[in-house]
């Protein structure tokens, strides 16, 4: 095992490098691997000596390996082609630009799913090791190896640049980190504790990225949204790992630092005039964290955001959140008339919020049946046990009071 | 997404289908390069997690027990042996439909004369942790 010192400097130089070795050799694929070498010969060697110029050992050791796996596999065209180039002596020096950019716009590209980009992201920029990945989506290392290798394969000859049309090609980058985020945040306790690290991720890209693009309100309203999210965290979950929703959570439990961070850097955002659907995620985050209860939150102002955001995406989940804010000002009534036609049948959120609306309005029955419902569809496990509580809880309330009355 | 791809012991649909311990050793040797292959295939996708073939029925034990006194141990073989699990695969992929295009490469694995087994798998997704609320 490496110390934290060094797995801390090969994680920040480790990007580095492959950026220098990428844009040197114009070969994406082969130049991960090589760093990806690079650093585990570091972090064994480094345990005994640091170098003098870490990155600039890094850069050499690497394009060693890239020359030496050039010359072992390659044909003699390619041989050809490259010997004049591929000179030892001309090892890259250290960059003075940052690649992180360019790393993360390729990593993200729209050619890959999801599957395929993440792990990706979080080896070539964001300095993970292939282990420390897999153990984060609890995979064998050789699974994860894998679906990197694929990612890799896909990018093939893609060039080792910033795309033209920056604007056009964002949102895929976005979706990676807020994925990457959800996939952390979801899973945030107990046994899965490995698994929050990745929010911590995904806060640590979008971060970069607003460092980057700082005149970009989406990257701006995305990072306020990760981190007004975040916030809550510590509240999220009690002492035995079960899921506490926002209408029970101890307030005082919230990170108010980082409450600060994401209003003012919303704030900000907000400013420039171009809403985006971070911003207002984000702006829905900002609203519940600043108030002082759930009851004192103020709910005009959300069911109008969600509003916004309905008529900006037209998805309907979207459309189910704005019932719930509606039903914290109108009364259940108005929430449940929003839920008529709302194309989700099968989706265990809609009975969720039907469930919570129908034992609002008093009525048990239609509540038990619609807890039950959402908790047999449900993919997740402390959803499902949550649900299934609620749906006994209102069940057993109706007997007590049966038999009282 | 997650799911369990599970075989039990019955469910070859394949007519006249005898058990594996009559099978010829070149048909065995088939079944089993297929699974392995199958495997490796899943492996290289980045979809497996696990894949286990669990000991046969006869060896398979019931523990039952009140928490108090002594559990009822139960040997085998069973009379309802059909519906024991006989072997699992994990698999991590991006879509239900991947899954049971996974199932039904399982499902034709070659039995005797190299025929499709046709053997029924049961596809069960694994629950995973909740959204976050915004």
């Amino acid at each position: 095992m490496s110390s934290p010192d060094v797995e801390g400097l090969l994680r920040e130089l480790g990007p580095q490098a492959l950026g220098a070795l990428a844009r040197r050799y114009g070969d994406f694929t082969s130049a991960e691997d090589a760093v990806q070498e690079a650093l585990l010969a570091a972090a064994v060697q480094w345990q005994v000596e640091l170098p003098e110029r870490p990155l600039g050992w890094l850069i050499t050791v690497a394009s060693r390996r890239l020359v030496e796996e050039y010359r072992r596999t390659d044909a003699r065209r390619r041989r050809e082609e490259l010997a004049s180039s591929l000179s030892l002596h001309q090892v890259p020096t250290v960059p003075a630009e940052d690649d992180s950019l360019v790393l993360l716009f390729l990593c993200c590209d729209e050619a890959l799913t999801p599957t395929l980009s993440i792990p990706l992201t979080l080896r070539a920029v964001a300095g993970l090791t292939t282990r420390e990945i897999a153990a984060a989506y609890l995979v064998p290392e050789a699974t994860m190896a894998q679906r990197i290798s694929r990612a890799k394969a896909k990018l093939k000859g893609h060039a080792f640049a910033l795309p033209g049309d920056l604007g056009a090609r964002l949102p895929s980058v976005l979706e990676v980190i807020y994925l990457l985020f959800n996939e952390g945040y979801a899973s945030s306790s107990g046994p899965d504790l490995a698994r929050s690290d990745l929010s911590g991720e995904a806060i640590r890209l979008a971060r970069m990225l607003h460092a980057q693009l700082p005149a970009e309100p989406e990257v701006a309203g995305l990072l306020a949204l990760l981190v007004l999210t975040d916030a809550r965290r510590a509240a999220r979950v009690d002492a035995d790992g079960s899921l506490v929703p926002l209408a029970e959570q101890d307030r005082s439990r919230w990170d108010h630092g980082l409450i600060a961070e994401g209003l003012s850097l919303l704030n900000r955002t907000l400013a420039a005039g171009r809403q985006g659907e971070y911003q207002l995620l984000a702006a829905v985050a900002a609203l519940h964290d600043e108030a002082a209860s759930y009851a004192h939150t103020r709910w005009p102002q959300i069911a109008r955001t969600y509003e916004l955001l309905e008529t900006l995406t037209g998805n309907p989940m979207v459309r189910l959140n704005r019932a719930v804010a509606v039903a914290m000002v109108e009364g259940p009534s108005a929430g449940l008339a929003l839920l008529e036609g709302l194309g989700l049948r099968d989706h265990h959120r809609l009975h969720a919020v039907r469930a919570h609306l129908l034992e609002e309005l008093g009525d048990r029955l239609g509540a038990h049946n619609a807890y039950v419902s959402a908790a047999s569809r449900t993919d997740n496990a402390r959803e499902r046990d949550y649900l299934t509580q609620r749906a006994a809880l209102v069940a057993r309330s109706g007997v007590d009071a049966s038999r009282r009355g | 997404m997650r799911f369990m791809l599970m075989q039990a012991y019955g469910g070859v649909e394949l007519e006249g289908c005898v058990s594996m311990d009559k099978w010829t050793p070149e048909e065995v040797k088939t079944h089993i390069d297929f699974q392995h292959s199958l495997n490796a295939d899943l492996l290289e996708r980045g979809e497996l997690v696990d894949a286990q073939g669990l000991a046969g029925p006869d060896q398979a034990k019931v523990v039952v027990s009140d928490g108090v006194n002594p559990p009822r141990i139960i040997d085998g073989p069973y009379p309802e042996s059909k519906e024991l699990l006989a072997g699992y695969r994990l698999v991590d992929v991006d879509s239900l439909e991947r899954a049971l295009e996974i199932a039904a490469l399982s499902s034709a694995a070659p039995g005797p004369g190299g025929q499709a087994l046709r053997q029924q798998i049961e596809v069960r997704q694994v629950l995973g942790a909740p959204d976050p609320e915004v």
